[in-house]
């Protein structure tokens, strides 16, 4: 009875202690070597029959020669591939689950002028389209608001977490910025619900009010900043007289948003497919010294010296649309991203999606069959838009030190019929189930 | 003045477009149906008949003559070398609305089976050449998806440079629209301000719209029938009063008209099964069909084609349990299972669509092939002329750079009736030229002072504000379905 007793005891105290060392393990985080495969690091030379050990989240050694330490969950993905994670540089995934259900849309606010409103606070961590995109080796996206003119400012976030913040790899890393096009021609007037009617002279003048708010808007921002420096610096010894005129600073957050933009520090992401508003973009940026990134970008190849010459950089896309003129080739699109590598303009690949952001290796694909050379399609998808945002510490490729953020292919990841075998985002293993699966398996079964 | 201005530049921008992107295939285009020509040396995708490793295809009077390994060139045929290259079948896309003049909704009625798109066919419409590029050959052009019953719809070939008529699929059967769940109810629909709103705002409202029209296209018919009858029987009769929205009914319940009935959720599809098995008639496609999957089982007993999309979803409510296992799953429930686009832009690579049913649900080859080309010809019922390559059917052709379900192939050449309509290498040669003569005529233009109005892009509030199929300005066609 008593020798009972005792190994109860015992057998409880070894699950207790046993899950003590789980929980910590996974405080810890987890050892995983992936073994046997080719890693394609981006950045380097492919890795025949590699492995890559991830620890604490991190890539921790990745070669050829490399030791799987002791206790390392391996993953061995003999004929597979391991690439980095994808990155689309352009989606509203988080903000957005039914397109046509407003309440559960996030993605434009009233008002034209929002740089103050932050993505990342609204990213709902338990859409059912996060775990669909993921699936498909898309491990980190750009998040954005798009409503009005200044729409808000982009987040960009792994796609695995239990909250926003788990998610979040850098906000903001721009301001949303729907450059005003001169929208001439036929359109459906919402205020009569009829078509009608618009001259070129109308719309120019329009886009010109249009900018000259946001001009305003920077110059008030200028102004803010130097005010709020004033009051930062405090007042200049010997000038005690003035001392009652000290104003403490009103914080204003609107032109709080805006200090990083006018100093130059934080991109306004200007969202502008053809030529002309492209090159009205470059324009206003020069004159407002101002850092862009152009986001859509469709025609850029028809400004592309003078997106080189000013080193700016395109997130372009979607790839897979048509033609922004009747005239234009009938392949426009797909060679937009060849042409921009030829004139030596840094760009990566958007979506501009958020339920279907997962055919963003397509979008890529596309754009490598009309001429793109494919090493240079992975690097849009991988190590440029880590640039771009200025991550490239953290993602982009497979590198010592970098976030674990890695997917076995069994293929090609740019072919449609290959598939996603494991998945690690920050050094986690994540399952592959989605809402599609879960009904997959549910109705094939039916009776 | 202002209206000549407008149709100056009108009629320049088409001139422009024209040279530009088609008027160079179509000129060469030779128009006798007597010619011979025979694609040698290429991997043949026959769908049908398994696949042919250096196979040749001869080609008479626009129909497949041969099909096989050795072929010998009878003289004077024309010869296209295509070592390396794959042929497969036209792409048909049982579900587009390109080439529509004007809005694809004649949206005031429930029930409009008396409008045509044959008469707004815009055989100028861009978006034929471009889908053409794609590798499609034929569309089922249908009406929007507005109406519990909508418009008749038109089958065509993208015979690029030709008119509408000549488009027209001869011997095509007919068809006609039905729409199901959130579109004919007005879900996402904000009326104008004033406005009262439209019966049926409910599904139940749908079935009984259906149901009413039915009730009385069956009692039209026997009024007909009756007619027929007495006057047979030497009766001085008068002829019933001829009704247009009717007799398409008619047609229907007599099997001479196919329905193409836009539809999503299992409850709804049900529905319309039911419905229509009381009636006596059946269901030639549900169109879109993204929960075809729950009820897979009763669709193929009522014998119903499914035409869907391969992985769209979460654009509305009745898509958000869409699965893009759907093609597969209702294929293997013995569905005759196509994949459309219903956009001009997917149109162009639905060839890559088919390969999503290989990634999701693990259709074979030529399964996914399937899906694109022999199985919108049976839900068409054209499956005698096209859809497959085999000798007696229509030389609608693709020769791809490589294998048609990669990502890397792209179409080179496009064949409707034997003849060429799209080839990537003349359309690239003739780029430049047509560029200088664009800005010829530009700099005409301008030094003549006139300054032709730049075509706006469609706003994007045009897009937002009236979510079911609203009008987009330029070309009408549905922003999502």
């Amino acid at each position: 009875m008593r020798k009972r007793a005792l190994v109860l005891i015992i057998a409880f105290g070894l699950v207790l202690a046993l899950s003590l060392l789980n929980v910590w393990a996974q405080q810890r985080g987890e050892t995983y070597a992936i073994t046997n495969a080719r890693i394609v690091p981006i950045t380097g030379p492919v890795i025949e029959r590699g492995t890559v050990v991830i620890r604490d989240g991190k890539i921790a050694a990745v070669g050829r020669n490399v030791s799987i330490p002791a206790g390392a969950r391996v993953v061995n993905a003999q004929g597979m591939w391991v690439y980095p994670g994808f990155i689309d540089s352009g989606t509203t995934i988080g903000l957005t689950e039914i397109g046509q259900v407003a309440a559960t849309v996030d993605v434009n606010e009233i008002g034209d002028f929002n740089p103050q409103l932050k993505a990342i606070v609204a990213v709902n961590p338990s859409s059912e389209i996060i775990p669909v995109t993921r699936v498909n080796g898309i491990t980190t996206v750009l998040t954005t608001p798009r409503g009005g003119i200044l729409s808000g400012q982009a987040a960009l976030i792994n796609l695995d977490g239990w909250t926003w913040e788990e998610m979040l790899v850098k906000a903001p890393v721009g301001i949303y910025f729907n450059f005003p096009t001169i929208a001439s021609g036929r359109f459906f007037d919402p205020e009569t619900f009829q078509p009608r009617e618009r001259s070129f002279e109308e719309a120019r003048r329009q886009r010109e009010e249009r900018l000259q708010r946001v001009r305003q808007l920077l110059d008030d921002a200028r102004a803010y900043a130097k005010a709020k420096r004033a009051a930062e610096a405090g007042v200049p010894e010997g000038n005690a007289a003035n001392i009652r005129d000290r104003q403490p600073l009103l914080v204003n957050p609107v032109l709080e948003a805006l200090v990083p933009v006018v100093e130059g520090t934080l991109p306004l992401i200007v969202a502008a497919n053809n030529d002309r508003d492209i090159k009205a973009a470059v324009e206003f940026a020069e004159e407002q010294k101002v850092k862009i990134l152009i986001s859509g970008g469709l025609e850029a190849p028809k400004v592309v010296q003078l997106l080189k010459e000013k080193n700016i950089p395109v997130l372009l896309g979607p790839v897979l649309s048509l033609p922004r003129s009747e005239d234009d080739p009938y392949d426009s699109t797909f060679t937009a991203a060849k042409q921009l590598y030829e004139a030596g303009v840094k760009f990566a690949f958007l979506t501009n999606d958020a339920s279907n952001a997962r055919n963003l290796p397509y979008h890529a694909a596309m754009a490598v069959a009309f001429g793109l050379p494919r090493e240079e399609a992975l690097r849009a998808l991988t190590i440029y838009p880590a640039e771009i945002f200025g991550v490239a510490d953290r993602l982009g490729s497979i590198e010592v030190g970098k976030v674990a953020n890695l997917v076995v292919w069994d293929g090609d990841p740019l072919e449609i019929r290959s598939q996603v075998r494991h998945l690690f985002i920050n050094g986690r293993p994540v399952p592959l189930e989605t809402k599609h699966t879960q009904l997959y398996e549910r109705y094939r079964n039916r009776p | 003045m202002r209206d000549a201005r407008a149709f100056a530049a009108r009629v320049w921008s088409m001139v422009v477009s024209f040279l530009l992107l088609g008027g160079s295939v179509s000129a060469q285009a030779p128009s006798s149906g007597d010619d011979v020509t025979l694609i040698r040396g290429g991997t043949i995708l026959t769908v049908t008949r398994g696949r042919i490793e250096n196979g040749s295809i001869l080609i008479r009077g626009g129909k497949i003559a041969a099909v096989g390994r050795n072929i010998e060139a009878p003289p004077g045929a024309k010869v296209i070398d295509a070592r390396g290259k794959y042929i497969m079948p036209g792409i048909i896309d049982c579900h587009s609305h390109i080439a529509i003049d004007g809005g694809v909704n004649e949206g005031t009625l429930s029930v409009t089976s008396m409008v045509r798109i044959e008469d707004v066919l815009d055989p100028t419409d861009i978006n034929i050449y471009r889908d053409l590029a794609g590798g499609v050959t034929t569309a089922n052009i249908l009406h929007g998806s507005a109406n519990a019953i909508g418009g008749l719809n038109a089958v065509i070939k993208l015979r690029w440079g030709k008119t509408a008529q000549e488009m027209l699929f001869e011997g095509a059967m007919p068809g006609i629209k039905f729409a199901l769940g959130e579109n004919p109810k007005r879900s996402n629909f904000t009326p104008p301000p004033g406005t009262p709103r439209r019966y049926p705002a409910t599904r139940l409202g749908v079935e009984y719209t259906i149901r009413e029209a039915f009730t009385q296209a069956r009692n039209y018919m026997r009024q007909w029938e009756e007619y027929e009858r007495r006057k047979r029987a030497g009766e001085n009769v008068v002829p019933p009063r001829r009704d247009l929205k009717l007799e398409p009914l008619v047609e229907v319940l007599q099997g001479k008209r196919l329905v193409h009935a836009h539809a999503y959720r299992a409850d709804e599809i049900l529905m319309l099964i039911r419905l229509a098995e009381e009636f006596g008639f059946k269901i030639a496609t549900f169109q879109h069909v993204l929960e075809g999957y729950k009820v897979a089982r009763e669709i193929a007993a009522h014998g119903a084609g499914a035409s869907t999309f391969s992985d769209w979803w979460a654009y509305k409510v009745e898509a958000y349990d869409a699965i893009p296992y759907n093609g597969a799953l209702m294929a293997r429930k013995g569905v005759v299972v196509s994949f459309n686009s219903d956009s001009a832009e997917l149109a162009r690579r639905l060839n890559l669509e088919a390969a999503k049913a290989m990634k999701y649900g693990g259709l074979s080859e030529d399964e996914a092939l399937a899906l694109i080309t022999i199985n919108p010809a049976k839900q068409l019922r054209i499956e005698h002329r096209v859809g497959s390559i085999e000798v007696g059917k229509d030389a609608d052709l693709v020769i791809y750079s490589g294998h048609p379900l990669s990502v890397y192939s792209i179409v080179e050449k496009v064949f409707i009736d034997g003849q060429l309509y799209f080839d990537r290498e003349t359309d690239l040669a003739r780029r430049a030229e047509i560029q200088k003569e664009k800005e010829a005529l530009k700099a005409r233009e301008r030094s003549a002072g006139r300054r032709p109005e730049p075509r706006g892009r469609p706003p994007e509030e045009a897009v937002t504000g009236g979510v079911e199929h609203p009008l987009s300005p330029r070309s009408g066609k549905e922003v999502r379905p």
